[in-house]
């Protein structure tokens, strides 16, 4: 029975690969804005018109 | 009941329709800032209040960026122009710069700006655009929760002065300060939180999943040494829990203790102390395996508890609102015009005038006139300092005598006004007592103990394995924060929306204060009448050139609104006379000698006092002119009441309250006023401020609870006396602080919604303090009796006190909604 103990030791292994995952995302500033990036996905990329084209436009 | 009634008060309706004549004022409202715009400036067939704004827009338009309109509802802040001023010239510094930015090459320069601007997303959008309307800029990225946006340019194409500039342009000027290594901190607090919660969260499901074997067989496991290893892992995986993870409760609570008083997180601190002191105690005897499953798992809801509440404030914090729309004006004088502006767009250089009794808004230099400073507002001493040009005078002195132009020196401080309005020496015998709640909440952690102490002694009796459980889940769920949150989140939501409707109140107790009235005071001139200076005009012998110029300068001294009346009625004129002697009795009249002449102004009481019994008593408002001691004529003000001056009336007759009006004035406003209020109103004409201070008194030792509503100056006797003083402001710099509140004119009419709306509040206040007492006694009860696991506790804590906030913020939203605010 003493593989419960090998097994169990791998288990914390890994979940503490995810708690230093977890902690370096923290660490590189990840959760630093949780609101900004939600408000920033829905601006369109606005048709880059470019200066020329507009002109173009009002002109004719 | 309310049959009887209405006849009446549709008569009021009626005849005030008949007697007042309103011009049509037709509001539009700027396309940028969405501000009234005074003079409209056109552009592509929108509308703005000035050019600053028009620019912005035109710039935006420019770039293709007119989307920030379309985002959100009114995005765009009032824009104060270019900046052609040497405004940033600073900024061109090189030692400057390289305290600012972050890193520099040749080819891009990244720096990060606070914009305490930001309020919504169209201002993401247009900061996180800026490369497109400037190619120097390569990207910019905000951060709408600290306000922050981070810039990289290109320092060859643009300075970081342009930089500045434009995001000032726009409306989004950044706060510079100097030594900026302070602001980094907030930062890493935020980010010690999250991982604080990261290892609990850890430590707390490693733990659990070691603990289920003793779960499933009952504690008895039989393989020899498995039981004890997963115990001392399980202990070593608490450590940090216990060092790292509950640290800021145990720093907390040492706080509160070296300051002699018992804070909410002194019974959470025990309950964790207890509860880890006993597992290790008994892991290392090798009794069992300790309870360490519910003692990380306290720790680890409590601190995801904390962050929500946190998240939750953070989404409803108020001061800064209210703060900001701080609602003082000053005259600002530009090439010999004079301009009504907000304080908060003074800038540097700006030559403002200030007429007797005004404040000075920002520290400035004596350009012009005798200043006899009056510093009572800062220091509480009250003999005037006088000054001579050139000097430096301090924000938040008063003005004595005739009037004075300044240049300003330095910003104004908003905050720096609302503290010399919370000012001490005006609180000292108002607003005493204090909110119902906070013996309360000070008695709450002693009653808490005693409860423990109980529940142990109880359990100690009947069942002693069940006391630490019990005792754990009673000191956890607990919650005093519910009892203070509920007071400081309705008042605080009230505060903003009262602000919403231009009542602003100088802190939260007005609001309970105003739950009592129930009598209301008014006075005539500037309160219940319009301020315009096309109701003046003047009947007896014609006034020469130099007279009227004299007159005009003397009224200007001065900030009575009759006096302000009639110097804007006059045509403007370049010319400013040497006003020498200037005197303002209050109530009563000027008087100044001007080119050798002396001239007094005043009512007929007051130049009757001259030459007894030369002026009969008109039947006008009128202001007398004698000059060098001849009566010449009046000014015959034309008293027009406000919007909804009538509704209101019927409003407060029907509501109950006892109605007063004070008038300084003659009585020839009798009958009009009568038509208005109802026969019981009582009016009273001829008043000095005086006389209004000792009446308002008066009807005080009659058990009424006093709102008074007047203007800064001539009032502010009786607004101190009141138990709720509201000065009346038309965008003037009347400023002060013997009253509790400050109205914009225009919605004078709103006084009884704002009174019914106070009550509501005092209502919402008592029943979520009840709602937070059931908890508590239901949580409680539970736990005392051991039913309730320390770990659910820990859940339901912060759910309560977020339930409160939700509930009391949309009760006190809903209610103002229903009275029409």
């Amino acid at each position: 029975m003493s593989v419960l103990i090998i097994i169990i030791g791998i288990s914390i292994l890994v979940a503490t690969g995810f708690l230093i995952a977890f902690l370096w995302s923290a660490k590189s500033g990840q959760y630093d804005d949780d609101y900004t990036p939600s408000v920033r996905m829905l601006f369109d990329d606005s048709p880059a018109v470019s200066k020329k084209d507009d002109e173009e436009i009002t002109t004719t | 009941m309310l049959s009887y009634l209405a006849p009446v008060y549709f008569s009021f309706l009626y005849t005030q329709k008949q007697s007042i004549v309103h011009p049509p004022i037709i509001k539009t409202s700027c396309y940028h800032c969405s501000e009234t715009c005074d003079d409209i400036v056109r552009a592509d067939g929108k509308s703005f209040c000035c050019n600053g704004c028009k620019q912005v827009y035109l710039l935006l338009n420019e770039n293709n960026l007119c989307n920030y309109y379309t985002l959100d509802k009114s995005p765009g802040i009032k824009s104060k122009g270019k900046f052609i001023s040497e405004r940033f010239a600073y900024l061109d510094d090189e030692t400057i710069i390289n305290k600012l930015i972050q890193f520099s090459s040749a080819e891009q320069v990244n720096v990060v700006f606070h914009l305490p601007q930001i309020h919504c997303s169209s201002c993401i959008f247009l900061l996180e655009n800026l490369h497109k309307i400037n190619e120097g800029i390569i990207t910019s990225q905000s951060n709408f929760q600290k306000k922050e946006v981070f810039i990289t340019y290109n320092p060859q194409a643009i300075s970081l002065r342009k930089v500045v500039e434009l995001l000032a342009f726009v409306g989004y000027e950044p706060a510079i300060s100097l030594n900026d290594t302070v602001k980094k901190k907030p930062i890493n607090f935020n980010r010690q939180q999250i991982y604080k919660i990261g290892i609990a969260g850890f430590c707390f499901s490693n733990i659990m999943m070691l603990s289920f074997p003793g779960y499933f067989s009952g504690g008895k496991i039989d393989e020899a040494g498995l039981k004890e290893t997963f115990t001392w892992i399980n202990l070593a995986l608490s450590l940090p829990v216990l060092f790292f993870s509950a640290s800021g409760i145990f720093i907390s609570a040492w706080k509160g203790i070296r300051q002699k008083y018992l804070n909410i997180d002194a019974p959470i601190a025990l309950a964790i102390v207890v509860t880890f002191t006993r597992s290790y105690y008994e892991i290392i005897s090798g009794h069992g395996a300790g309870y360490l499953d519910s003692g990380t798992g306290i720790v680890f809801f409590l601190l995801i508890g904390r962050w929500f509440q946190n998240k939750t404030y953070d989404s409803f914090s108020f001061d800064r609102d209210y703060r900001s729309y701080f609602p003082l004006g000053t005259t600002i004088i530009k090439n010999g015009i004079e301009k009504n502006i907000p304080v908060t767009q003074l800038q540097k250089t700006n030559r403002i005038i200030l007429r007797n009794e005004e404040m000075i808004p920002a520290d400035s230099i004596l350009i012009k006139g005798n200043a006899h400073i009056d510093y009572s507002f800062v220091s509480g001493e009250n003999t005037p300092v006088e000054k001579k040009t050139g000097d430096v005078i301090y924000a938040g002195g008063k003005q004595k005598g005739g009037a004075i132009e300044l240049e300003i020196i330095k910003e104004v401080s908003q905050s720096y006004i609302t503290q010399l309005w919370n000012n001490e020496i005006f609180n000292s015998k108002k607003n005493e007592e204090k909110s119902f709640i906070h013996p309360w909440s000070r008695y709450f952690t002693l009653a808490l103990f005693t409860i423990a102490f109980g529940t142990i002694l109880f359990w100690w009796k009947y069942d002693s394995s069940k006391i630490l459980p019990a005792v754990t889940a009673v000191l956890i769920v607990a919650c005093p924060c519910s009892l203070l949150l509920s007071a400081t989140f309705t008042y605080g939501n009230m505060l903003r929306i009262f602000g919403k409707n231009k009542l602003y109140l100088k802190n939260a107790s007005v609001i309970e204060a105003l739950a009592k009235v129930n009598a209301v005071v008014l006075d005539k001139t500037g309160t219940l009448t319009q301020n315009s200076p096309s109701l003046v005009s003047y009947e007896g012998t014609p006034l020469s050139p130099r007279e009227l110029m004299a007159v005009k300068n003397m009224a200007s001294q001065s900030a009575h609104p009759l006096s302000k009346m009639i110097a804007y009625s006059l045509k403007p004129e370049v010319e400013t006379q040497n006003v020498q002697q200037f005197k303002e009795h209050a109530g009563k009249g000027l008087e100044a000698t001007i080119n050798n002449m002396h001239v007094k102004m005043g009512s007929a009481d007051f130049i009757n006092q001259f030459d007894p019994g030369i002026i009969s008593y008109g039947t006008h408002t009128n202001v007398h002119v004698m000059v060098n001691n001849v009566h010449m004529g009046r000014f015959a003000v034309n008293n027009q009441y406000r919007d909804g001056i009538g509704d209101l009336a019927g409003n407060l007759y029907k509501e109950k309250f006892s109605t007063y009006v004070l008038s300084g004035d003659n009585d020839s406003e009798k009958e009009k006023l009568k038509n208005i209020f109802n026969k019981n109103t009582q009016l009273l004409f001829n008043q000095s401020p005086q006389q209004k201070l000792d009446f308002v008194k008066s009807i005080q030792q009659k058990d009424k609870n006093v709102l008074m509503l007047g203007d800064g100056l001539n009032d502010a006797g009786a607004l101190m006396q009141s138990n709720v003083g509201i000065a009346v402001s038309d965008n003037t710099s009347q400023f002060s602080p013997a009253c509790d509140a400050i109205l914009d004119g225009d919605n004078v009419k709103l006084l009884d919604r704002f009174i019914a709306y106070a009550k509501s509040g005092k209502n919402i206040v008592r029943a979520s303090f009840m709602l937070s007492i059931l908890y508590n006694i239901a949580g409680l009860s539970f736990a005392v009796q051991g039913l309730l696991s320390p770990m659910v506790a820990a859940i339901l804590m912060p759910l309560s006190s977020i339930s409160i906030v939700l509930l009391v913020t949309a009760l006190s939203s809903l209610s103002a909604r229903i009275k029409g605010l």
